[in-house]
Order: C-alpha cells, then sequence, then structure tokens
C-alpha cells in the first residue's frame, strides 16, 4: 500500500503461494508481532506508571525508554527465516528484535527492569541487550551496529559457517559513516550481511528531509553493487518475501543486501517525547496502516484464521508477556557487589 | 635468534600464535605489504596469505567495530591502528563497545581483541602523528595496557595478549622499533625461538639502585638508563624500572623500590595532567609516604601538542638531559 498496490485477496493467494508461505508462517509472524506489541504496551504503562512528575530516574524502570511500538513487521518479518546462530547487531531501540529473534521474554524484562535474572544480570539495562543464546546484541550509540555486523559476518565467513548476521539501524543512523563504510565493504568482501534501514521518518526528533539528501537509502545501497530493495515497512509479507530472499543470498555465498523498510513508531522517539516536530494528523495516517491489524484482516480474508482463533493469539500473547513482567518485578536486584566483578574476562 | 627493536619480536609473536590458533586474524591498514608501516605485521601475509592478513579501508571505525563483532562469534582479530593518533577515527567502537560489552553483557560476550598501536615522537611528524596516549586507555575500564620496550618483552607480552580474552593494546614507540627509516634508541638482544609468555602486571627493574627510582615506560626506559649512568658518575645510584604494562599496574615493584630509595622520578611521554605520572605517584605515596625522603617528582609532555621544529620538539618530549637534571635535583 506504500509502494507497492495492495494486492486483491485472489492475487495476494497467489502471491504467498508463490513464496512458499504458508498459512502456519503468517499466524506465527502475527504471534511474534502481538507478543512484540502486547510487551513493549506494557513496559510502556510500567514505564510511565510511578513517573509523575516525569522523572527519568524514578519507577521500577529508570533511564531512557525507545519503544518501537508501530514497527513490528520489521523486525517479525526480516528475522522469521532467521536461524538461532544467525546473529542480530540492533540498536537502541532494541525490544522488538530481541523478540522476533527468540530471546527469552523472561530474561529480556528483567533485564529492562535492572533484574539479577535479566540478561545480562542487570548491567547492560534496555539500551544494552546481550545474549549469547541467541547470538544477539546492540547497542545506544547511533551508527554502532554497522560495523560490529559486518565484523560477526566476517567471522561467519571465516570459519564457513552459512549463517547470516543483521544490522538493524534508524534512517537517522544511516547518515553515519558507519553506513556507508559498511556497504562499501560487505559489498567488497561479499560478506553475509543484512543491513536493515528502519526509517521511521525522524531521527530522535528531526524530520528526515532537514538532514538527508537522498530520499532513500536503498539508492546508496545500489552505488556500491549491493542488492538494494525498498519495502513497505506495515507489510509483514512484503517484508518478509525481501527477506527470505536476501537470507538464501547471504547462505549461499552471494554477499549483502540492504533492506529499506518504510515504518512508523507511533510512540515518542523516547517515553517523555512531546512530539512536537509531528502532528496528529500524521500519526492518525500511519494508524491506518498499522501492521498487526493489517495482518489480521489479512488472515480473516484468506481464511487462515476465524477470529475465535485470532482471539486466542492474542490471549496467548498477553499471557506470556504477564508472566515475563511478573518474572521481572518478582526477581531480586543483583547484589551491589556484582558492579565490580566482569570489568575483564 | 637475535632481534633488533621490538616490531620484529611483535611479529615473529603473532606469527607464531597464528601457527597455533587459526582463530588468530589480523586487520588494518597495510598490514599486508608494508607491515602495518611500523613494522609490526612484517612477514605475516606472505605466510598466511589474504585470509588472514587483511587490508581494510581506511576506516577506523569500521574495522574496530569488525573485530568486536568478529571477536563476539569467537575470533581473536589482532588490529594494527596505525599510529595511536588515529584512535579518535575509531573511539567509539573501542571504548563503548570494545571495552565494555564483557561487562555490559553480564560476562556474555569477551571481545578477545588485541590492537597493536604505534606511539611517539622525536623525528619530526608533529602533533597528529607524535602522539602517546596510553594513560587514555588506561583510564578506561576494560582495556588492558601493554608498553613493550625490549624485543624480548615485546615478543612475550604480544604472545600473553593473544592468548587472553580481553581487549589488550600494544603501544610499541616507533623510536624503538628497529626499523631502518626511524631513529633507534632501543637495543638488539637474544630472544628465544619458542613462544613464552610474560606476564602482564609485573614491572621489571632494569637496573638497580639505592638513592633514586626512576619509573619510566617505552622509549623513557632508555633514557632513564642513559641517566641512571650518567648519574653513577656523579656517585649518585639510580634504580630505574619499566613498567611494562599500566594495567594491570606492578603496584608492589614500584612501592617496594620507592620504600628502598625514598625518592622517586616519574618520567613519561605522555601528557602530564591527569595522567601515568599523577596515578602511579598517588599509589607509591599511599603505600610508602613514611619512607619519602623528598615529594615525587615527575617528568613528561607539559600538556601542549607536539610541535614540528626541531628545538621545539626537543623542547617537550622529555629528552636525557631533561631527567638527568631533574634527577640530580631530587637528590641534592
Amino acid at each position: 500500500m506504500l509502494i507497492k498496490p495492495e494486492p486483491t485477496i485472489k492475487d495476494l493467494g497467489f502471491l504467498i503461494e508463490n513464496n512458499g508461505i504458508k498459512a502456519s508462517d503468517l499466524l506465527n509472524m502475527h504471534r511474534r508481532m502481538l507478543l512484540s506489541r502486547y510487551f513493549e504496551e506494557e513496559i510502556k504503562r510500567i514505564y510511565n506508571q510511578d513517573k509523575n512528575p516525569f522523572n527519568m530516574a524514578v519507577g521500577v524502570i529508570r533511564g531512557e525508554m525507545h519503544l518501537s511500538i508501530g514497527q513490528e513487521a520489521v523486525a517479525v518479518g526480516t528475522l522469521y527465516d532467521a536461524r538461532n546462530e544467525d546473529a542480530v547487531i540492533s540498536t537502541h531501540r532494541p525490544h522488538h528484535h530481541a523478540i522476533a529473534k527468540g530471546v527469552d521474554l523472561n530474561k529480556l524484562a528483567a533485564e529492562i527492569f535492572g533484574k539479577d535474572t535479566g540478561l545480562c544480570r542487570g548491567k547492560g539495562g534496555h539500551m544494552h541487550l546481550f545474549d549469547k543464546s541467541t547470538n544477539f546484541a546492540c547497542s545506544g550509540i547511533v551508527g554502532a551496529s554497522f560495523p560490529q555486523a559486518t565484523g560477526v559476518a566476517f567471522a561467519f565467513k571465516y570459519l564457513g559457517k552459512d549463517n547470516v548476521a543483521f544490522a538493524f539501524a534508524g534512517e537517522g543512523a544511516a547518515n553515519h559513516g558507519t553506513f556507508y563504510e559498511t556497504l562499501n565493504i560487505a559489498s567488497a568482501w561479499e560478506l553475509p550481511l543484512i543491513i536493515v534501514v528502519e526509517d521511521n521518518k525522524y531521527a530522535d526528533s528531526t524530520p528526515k528531509s532537514f538532514t538527508t539528501a537522498t530520499t532513500f537509502h536503498y539508492q546508496q545501497g545500489l552505488a556500491t553493487n549491493i542488492p538494494s530493495y525498498l519495502v513497505d515497512g506495515m507489510d509483514v509479507i512484503d517484508v518478509y518475501i525481501v527477506a527470505k530472499k536476501a537470507i538464501e543470498r547471504a547462505r549461499k555465498g552471494f554477499g549483502p543486501t540492504l533492506i529499506e523498510t518504510l515504518t512508523y513508531r507511533y510512540v515518542g522517539h523516547f517515553e517523555g517525547d512531546a512530539e512536537e516536530y509531528r502532528t496528529k494528523g500524521e500519526e492518525e495516517l500511519w494508524s491506518t496502516v498499522d501492521p498487526i491489524r493489517r495482518l489480521e484482516s489479512k488472515l480473516l480474508k484468506l481464511n487462515y484464521a476465524d477470529v475465535e482463533t485470532l482471539n486466542e493469539i492474542k490471549e496467548e500473547a498477553k499471557k506470556k508477556v504477564n508472566e515475563a513482567i511478573n518474572f521481572a518485578l518478582n526477581s531480586p536486584y543483583p547484589d551491589p557487589s556484582e558492579a565490580f566483578v566482569g570489568v575483564f574476562a | 635468534m637475535k632481534i633488533k627493536g621490538i616490531a620484529e619480536a611483535t611479529a615473529n609473536a603473532i606469527m607464531q600464535e597464528m601457527e597455533r590458533n587459526d582463530r588468530i586474524v589480523v586487520l588494518g591498514e597495510d598490514v599486508t605489504y608494508w607491515g602495518a608501516v611500523f613494522g609490526f605485521t612484517m612477514g605475516l601475509f606472505e605466510k598466511f596469505g589474504r585470509k588472514r592478513v587483511i587490508d581494510t579501508p581506511i576506516t577506523e571505525q569500521t574495522f574496530m567495530g569488525m573485530s568486536v563483532g568478529a571477536a563476539a562469534i569467537g575470533l581473536h582479530p589482532v588490529v594494527s591502528l596505525m599510529f595511536v593518533d588515529f584512535l579518535g577515527a575509531g573511539f567509539d567502537q573501542m571504548f563503548n563497545h570494545m571495552a565494555m560489552n564483557h561487562y555490559m553483557s553480564g560476562g556474555q560476550f569477551p571481545m578477545s581483541v588485541t590492537v597493536i598501536t604505534a606511539i611517539g615522537g622525536g623525528y619530526g611528524d608533529s602533533a597528529q602523528h607524535s602522539k602517546v596516549l596510553y594513560s587514555l586507555f588506561a583510564h578506561l575500564p576494560g582495556f588492558k595496557v601493554v608498553v613493550p620496550s625490549t624485543p624480548y618483552d615485546a615478543k612475550g607480552l604480544t604472545i600473553r595478549a593473544l592468548r587472553d580474552p580481553n581487549p589488550v593494546i600494544i603501544f610499541g614507540h616507533k623510536l624503538l622499533t628497529g626499523l631502518p627509516f626511524l631513529p633507534f634508541e632501543g637495543i638488539e638482544e637474544e630472544v628465544p625461538d619458542e613462544p613464552y609468555e610474560i606476564e602482564f602486571g609485573k614491572a621489571a627493574v632494569r637496573r638497580e639502585g639505592s638513592d633514586l627510582t626512576i619509573i619510566a615506560a617505552g622509549l623513557m626506559v632508555y633514557r632513564s638508563l642513559k641517566v641512571a649512568e650518567m648519574l653513577q658518575k656523579d656517585g649518585i645510584s639510580a634504580e630505574v624500572i619499566d613498567l611494562r604494562t599500566l594495567v594491570p599496574l606492578d603496584e608492589e615493584t614500584i612501592v617496594k623500590s620507592a620504600k628502598k630509595t625514598g625518592r622517586v622520578l616519574i618520567v613519561d611521554e605522555d601528557y602530564m595532567s591527569y595522567g601515568m605520572t599523577g596515578e602511579v605517584a598517588f599509589r607509591i605515596q599511599a603505600k610508602a609516604l613514611k619512607e619519602l625522603k623528598v615529594p615525587i617528582e615527575r617528568l613528561a609532555v607539559q600538556d601542549v601538542p607536539i610541535p614540528f621544529s626541531k628545538p621545539l620538539e626537543d623542547a617537550v618530549i622529555p629528552s636525557v638531559n631533561a631527567i638527568y637534571e631533574k634527577a640530580k635535583k631530587l637528590v641534592q
């Protein structure tokens, strides 16, 4: 809808079949998007409930909070075919990627709450999530994910593995020098790297048009001989079809792919953001292409699910989220002595 | 075998470890034909080829970031940062990621990266190619900081670094490399053919003495040794300590020496303020204040960029004469 005509149900059926997508795949994608959405909505509620007046230092969840509500299709679509050993380097907005990669929801929640049972024993927090068991990492520094994922891809190739590394970044990070440096080196060395640019239109508060010379970043990928695609980031099927091919290409040793996704965050850059840089009208417009509701309506029209099944899926996701939040709330904080260990391995 | 300077010794160490461990790869600018310019990777390309010795684009943030990613998957990258002065171009990946990912991840991702960089002035390369900067890294939790001064140390400390699961930065002074296009103030010595490790955090007493302790690292060790000889003629017995590693720091050896001589001069080619000299002085006074006969003295680059013109450069970098004057004053 954002880039290409929205297919009729007949054409959609053909598209799905032609790309080897099964009903169960779409239902799984729906589950993951819902899990991410509900998880973040719950984090948002708890983060804000005890910050009145707003103060980042107080409350059960402290510090900054960058949520990805609205961008779920990007993470779920690109990572649906990712294997456990495939690696993801994410950003300061990492929850949807972590959930789509299969990071344990309980440990993820506990890390966000700063608990001893968290992924990093409370030493990382929401912007610095690491999970060795799913090869997931992120960085709070804009533009840092590109070279690190390139290094992972280099290591996979060096070790003769058919794994793939994913670098996620916003369109703001694509103005960083690391973006071009990575396109150049990944292409020159044919590394198994997939670069995913999530264009949510705003770098913090700055509209893309004020800072960016190209309308689309995939054009920059083409300049370095990388197959580069522009996809509807609010349509998980559109994202998935391109990602699937990119992953196959990388596994076979044919090198990197750049996927630029047009998407939107329904929430501020961070919680507490007054969002004076954008209009309500724009937010309303983008809410009409909500990736979850769009998939839901397609599932119904395709007869892949009925209302009852969809409700069950929702309940199941809510239950998982509640479990994770309760696990985090009931977990102990790390002992202060933990702060002084682990500088060196 | 006899080796002149620290560059060949370092390359020899990397070569032997690469034979032992196929997860070691060498990355950086001009690491193949030019041996990383200052010789630290000489001969590796001829032996291991481009699969393991890899010229990168001139993109410090990318190859430092790649090392972070590659180490996370189990490689041990050896990264050449041609001049330490280029650190600015790649520093984010080093101090926000390489130094912290192990800690931030709760121990899940050790960062086995060895960075080798060339430091120091004294040959007219001016402000952007003559810095030392090891104190900057030593200030940041997460880096081990190695400053080899002899061929024997360069080999043993490098092998130790390549077996360490943490980021280790080796600061090799250009005037100690033994390369024909640079002045040489180091030594040629017999180095064992077989691999060996030198433990981090063990300073070397290069010369024993009883009246005064001179503490130094890298090039300044040699200048201090020359001063010790001059002092000997004046009837002053100087002990010279080579720190070898700033992190970890061998507090025991320096405190012991300070207690013995009661007089301490710290000589450093890095900037003076908030640097190595202040840190070492603090550690000594905390444990040996009563034994000190006079306040601790220091000599370092006095918080100015390294100037180009020879008389200016000579005035800024601690010289044999400057060290001698300071030492003499301390004993009188």
